[in-house]
């Protein structure tokens, strides 16, 4: 019996969700676009400089290295994301050639040479960011204040002096009237972002509902003001954007759990005993080299398991 | 009756498709019998049957003109009278088995033999012998022959019967249209079921899109007086999936490896049931069935097919579209797509859907987890492809990949457009032939 040419022979399932890779790439970006619109406005034309450089040079790398690698390149806004987030998390005053050279790292290092998007192990972006933060410590912690090229520290540095009482504070805090990196210090409209890709399902609340309850928590029972720590430095913006990268944290519910809550542990750890004043990311990309280990142990019980099935998993 | 406030009771995981139930309003239409019909000697799972008639010979509608010693089998019926004209090798339309099978060409007479007509008050062995020789097999798609599934352990104590009348794949309508217009019917077969398992507790289970199959069947249950529940149930896929089922409706979950008897419970299908009314109190054979051809097909339908009648045929007579390439049996979800379309209907097909098919290209995975959260077997589908794609069998039983029923929510939901399910298939195959090889 021959097979009819005129008939496509497809596996199932025949019908497919209204997604794809890009779908939901493009709207992360999308949404990232309020904290980077907020940076252009609070720190001034260089904002959008760096974002510019950040974005640029990550696509740029990107193609080069699928094309060393002899792969195909596309657009699936990957890259973009990484050039962007880490952008954002970069220093108002960085010089451009820096910027560029930590999105190189980024996508070339951290994500290219672990075998490209669904691969890497750490987050692009953080791995950037960390290493620029290991090779230009004194331009990497230069900070001003939005709206005047005043340097100032930011919130979490020790150097960090405020006389106005705590309410205006928090409001400062807020609305990301102090220094900072680019996209992490206004609360609010990281929050507006961060419900957006809630609402839309792109990422899973767990992450940031447990990463900033952890460090809530343990900043609350060692003292500290936790109401502070959660608005002030990158939590926020890791909670929401960084910790809940799809490829380089764990696919279980739980196992999320436990990263987030891990990263809570380590930020405040950082941020109140090491020398550091701030840990977000660090912390974040510790977990990340803990996520195949929580994907192998941290597994959902099968429907239908009971007690008795246990020694077959064992085998 | 408690139970009915579990209005729109739902399950962990799952995912909502679009319905598209385009012909949940037609009313059945009985498809003129064939002039030819093929009958394939496997149309169950369990052993083939063997001809029991030889090329010339005449046969009447509904003769046995298969069988098989074994117990897992159920026989073959002529689904037209006329004369054997040949056996041929076809492939069945939902395993893609390639099969042999009857060919009988019609006399345009019709003319039946029935078994004699029994009641509820034949013994048990009777009415379970009959729903054997009447062929019945469970005709959601699973096609299990019915008089081994209604014949539990000694030690299994039923306390439940579940009649599954979900239908949650999208565009099937053929269950539906028979509890609206074969309702009595249903009932009736359900009534056989109790008796044959001694058990009055039943649940008919319907997804709450089916809202007039609902209010009818419980119009129908108060006039007759008869101990059965209908429940209500989210639309939401897999819910007609037995496990799901049994979970969502009683709390109790089936054991890995195990089946719905060892928690107490058999689910049974509606038109199954339906079939039991026509073998039992009309003495007919299963020879014919309700199926849906919808999608790319100018009038959709609802259609009263007998077995042996040619697909193409079906789709013809509901009006073939332009730019259709793809004809798959079953729902879009877990039916599968079909090589050539000159190929006979058989027990199992539910639905014919026309479309055109959809062009996915596989990409990496991006650890999303999306198929995680959409498997209601609580497995890891992802990682099953990954160590599946590395060729490493032996971590898949691991990770459980028996308990995987093929749903297909996780590839439904997967960005990537990884085909999930048939990753998964290969694998079993695959472990299967090395367990067989003995190595």
């Amino acid at each position: 019996m021959a097979v009819d040419k005129k008939l496509s022979l497809m596996p199932g399932p025949h019908i497919r969700k209204e997604v794809s890779i890009e779908k939901i790439m493009y709207l992360f970006s999308l949404a990232l676009m309020l904290p980077a619109g907020a940076s252009i406005f609070l720190f001034g034309r260089h904002a959008l400089f760096i974002i510019l450089t950040g974005v640029l040079s990550a696509v740029f790398t990107e193609y080069i290295a699928k094309r060393i690698r002899r792969q195909r390149f596309r657009m699936d806004g990957s890259a973009l994301i990484t050039g962007l987030l880490l952008a954002l998390t970069l220093p108002p005053r960085l010089p451009l050639w820096m910027v560029a050279l930590g999105a190189v790292f980024a996508i070339a290092v951290a994500k290219e040479a672990f075998g490209g998007l669904g691969y890497n192990i750490f987050n692009p972006a953080l791995a950037g960011r960390a290493f620029l933060t290991a090779c230009f410590p004194k331009e990497m912690t230069r900070w001003v204040l939005p709206f005047e090229a005043v340097t100032s520290p930011t919130p979490l540095n020790s150097g960090f002096v405020w006389h106005n009482g705590k309410i205006a504070l928090y409001k400062h805090l807020f609305l990301g009237n102090v220094g900072g990196s680019l996209g992490e210090t206004s609360a609010l409209l990281i929050l507006i972002a961060g419900f957006l890709l809630l609402a839309l399902g792109i990422i899973d609340w767990r992450i940031p509902l447990c990463y900033i309850g952890t460090v809530a928590l343990l900043t609350f029972s060692f003292g500290k003001d936790p109401l502070f720590h959660v608005l002030a430095g990158g939590l926020m913006f890791g909670a929401f954007f960084m910790a809940t990268d799809y490829v380089t944290t764990p696919i279980t519910g739980k196992g999320r759990i436990i990263f987030a809550a891990g990263a809570g542990v380590l930020t405040v750890m950082i941020r109140l005993f090491g020398g550091m004043p701030e840990g977000v990311c660090f912390s974040i990309l510790l977990m990340n080299a803990f996520t195949p280990l929580i994907d192998r142990y941290v597994r959902p019980r099968p429907f239908g398991w009971r007690k008795t099935d246990e020694q077959k998993r064992g085998s | 009756m408690f139970r009915t406030i579990f209005k729109g009771k739902s399950f962990s995981g799952g995912v909502k498709v679009p319905e598209n139930k385009l012909t949940e309003n037609e009313s059945v239409e009985v498809f003129p019998a064939p002039k030819r019909a093929v009958l394939p000697l496997a149309q169950h799972i369990g052993a083939p049957c063997e001809p029991v008639v030889k090329r010339g010979d005449k046969v009447k509608t509904g003769q046995i003109i298969a069988n098989s010693k074994a117990f897992v089998s159920a026989p073959i019926h002529a689904s037209i009278s006329g004369k054997v004209t040949g056996f041929i090798k076809t492939i069945t339309p939902s395993s893609g088995k390639v099969v042999e099978a009857i060919v009988i060409d019609s006399d345009g007479e019709d003319e039946w033999e029935r078994m004699e007509a029994m009641d509820l008050s034949a013994p048990r062995d009777e009415l379970l012998k009959r729903i054997r020789d009447a062929g019945i097999v469970g005709l959601g798609g699973a096609t299990f022959p019915t008089h081994v599934k209604l014949s539990p352990p000694k030690d299994k104590r039923i306390d439940t019967i579940i009649l599954n009348g979900c239908e949650c794949e999208p565009y099937v309508t053929s269950d539906h249209r028979v509890m609206l217009e074969e309702g009595e019917k249903v009932l009736l077969g359900l009534e056989v079921i109790k008796r044959i398992l001694s058990c009055d507790n039943a649940i008919i289970a319907i997804e709450e899109n089916k809202e007039n199959a609902i209010s009818h069947l419980r119009d129908l249950i108060k006039r007759k007086k008869i101990s059965t529940e209908v429940v209500s149930l989210k639309t939401k896929y897999p819910q007609g999936a037995e496990k799901v089922l049994i979970k969502v409706l009683l709390n109790r979950e089936v054991p890995l490896e195990g089946l719905p008897f060892d928690v107490g419970v058999i689910v049974q299908n509606v038109s199954t049931a339906r079939a039991i009314y026509e073998a039992v109190f009309e003495g007919k054979a299963l020879i014919r069935r309700v199926l849906t051809v919808t999608g790319m097909v100018k009038r959709p339908k609802n259609l009263l097919v007998r077995f042996g009648t040619s697909i193409e045929s079906l789709i013809d007579h509901c009006g073939r579209m332009e730019g259709a390439n793809e004809v798959i049996t079953g729902g879009p979800m877990m039916g599968i797509s079909l090589p050539v379309l000159d190929l006979p209907v058989t027990k199992d097909v539910n639905c014919i859907l026309v479309k055109r098919s959809l062009r996915i290209e596989e990409r990496d995975c991006i650890r999303c987890g999306s198929c995680v959260r959409a498997c209601p077997m609580n497995l890891l589908p992802t990682e099953l492809v990954k160590y599946i794609k590395a060729g490493m069998y032996e971590r898949c039983s691991e990770y459980y990949i028996d308990d995987c029923m093929e749903c297909g929510s996780c590839a439904y939901v997967c960005p990537a457009g990884i085909p999930i399910v048939q990753y998964i298939k290969v694998a079993k195959n695959e472990i299967r032939r090395r367990v067989k090889g003995g190595s």
